[in-house]
């Protein structure tokens, strides 16, 4: 499969991006690429011209220290699984990084390309919802209540450049997901985190956009165990319904990985 | 037209291709090297994987324009001397392939797991499959292939 033709054009710092897309009203970003190439290769997407911002050094750094973890947009899957600092401060995040697609696409694909694209079965999307992160661009500071707008929508403006992503440390945390067998993107996945403040639950796979489950997080606040949430029924009506799952199937995949998120988290 | 440059199997190559080229067509139809296969080229079954500076990526699923600068290595660029690479060897000695198709694949990801993860057990190599589809063989001789192959390497030193 060929894509529409395109102007490729690399960028080597944050500014050189922004005055290249100033420059042509057709522009998008290519970061790793394992959404956006598909995509353009189903002739889906036609941008006039793609920005690579996969080589800005700036975008690719990891930074840990005792409150949070900080992940240049650019940084690889595979390099946010491996990374002993993520390891140890938020190890639900780096194992969630080891889930998504397989190991050839951890190679390429990138946490600022996925938060970006916020595709509904996406997996970072839980995990910077369910753990409160901070969204930083170019512009501003995005939290990840507001960042998420809908189906394959966020909060970003045209032409703003995702940089980095900031995770408070959390006292405990987990994710899991029930992955589609052929496409690993999540059917339903829960991240669960508790923070001397509150619990988030966040949910991934079961809709047009990645939600917070506030009945659980209700419950989970008062008392952290599985059989807390154990008679939370999810309602189906918002859910996905397609060839892999229907909507009531999700929901009850949505109870069932949440009970083992608070499981795992506690494990 | 992006004007390319990088090395290919340790080879400096210079070219120039239309940017919309992905990285498989200029590696099989400009370069002539065919051993990178291209499968369900959706970036699911595996068979285009070659390594790009050293990691295992998706060949089908990236620009050539994306490679420029880089070492990109095929399945053509392991053997050396005349000597096959020792996963090719397990796979040949484990009979790990029927048809072949997906088999320049298995043993690029093969190699990139192994340099990863030295260690390996049974379950971790079925996991780190994941992304290399193979409709013949149940699997069962590919995972023979690399826990021989990265017993061999570790002990060998390859």
């Amino acid at each position: 499969m060929i894509p529409y033709p395109f102007a490729y054009r690399r960028a080597r710092s944050l500014s050189e991006a922004q005055t290249i897309f100033a420059e042509s009203s057709e522009s998008k970003y290519l970061a790793g690429g394992q959404t956006l190439v598909p995509t353009m290769k189903m002739r889906l997407a036609s941008p006039a011209q793609l920005i690579d911002i996969s080589g800005i050094a700036e975008l690719r750094t990891i930074e840990v220290d005792a409150n949070a973890v900080v992940v240049g947009a650019g940084v690889k899957h595979a390099d946010v699984a491996a990374s002993r600092e993520i390891r140890t401060a938020i190890p639900a995040l780096a194992e969630l990084a080891g889930m998504i697609g397989d190991p050839a696409v951890r190679h390429m694909g990138t946490i600022g390309g996925s938060v970006a694209n916020n595709d509904p079965a996406a997996d970072y999307p839980a995990a910077v919802l369910g753990l409160g992160a901070t969204i930083k661009t170019d512009r501003r500071k995005i939290t990840a209540d507001l960042f998420f707008t809908g189906m394959f929508s966020t909060a970003l403006e045209d032409g703003e450049i995702v940089t980095a992503v900031e995770f408070p440390i959390p006292e405990i945390a987990a994710y899991t997901k029930f992955p589609n067998p052929a496409s690993r993107y999540a059917l339903a996945g829960v991240f669960v985190a508790r923070t001397p403040d509150a619990v988030r639950v966040a949910v991934t796979g079961a809709a047009p956009c990645v939600f917070r489950q506030p009945e659980m997080e209700a419950a989970l606040g008062k008392a952290f165990r599985p059989d807390a949430i154990a008679n939370i029924d999810i309602a189906p009506d918002r859910l996905n319904s397609d060839i892999h799952a229907s909507a009531e199937y999700r929901a009850h995949l949505v109870a069932i990985m949440a009970k083992r998120a608070v499981a795992k988290a506690l494990a | 037209m992006a004007a390319l440059s990088m090395r290919v199997n340790g080879i400096p190559v210079v070219a120039d291709v239309e940017d919309r080229t992905l990285l498989v067509y200029f590696l099989r139809d400009q370069l002539r090297l065919t051993g990178t296969h291209i499968g369900c080229d959706t970036s699911q079954c595996g068979a285009c994987v070659v390594h790009v500076n050293g990691r295992a990526v998706k060949s089908c699923t990236m620009f050539a324009a994306q490679a420029d600068g880089t070492n990109v290595t095929t399945i053509e660029g392991l053997a050396a001397d005349g000597r096959l690479h020792p996963v090719q060897e397990a796979f040949r000695e484990h009979h790990g392939l029927q048809c072949g198709y997906c088999t320049p694949g298995m043993i690029m990801t093969a190699v990139d797991l192994i340099r990863r993860k030295p260690e390996l057990d049974r379950p971790t190599i079925r996991a780190e499959l994941e992304g290399n589809i193979c409709r013949c063989t149940g699997y069962h001789n590919i995972v023979d292939a690399i826990e021989d192959a990265a017993k061999r390497m570790s002990a060998g030193g390859a």
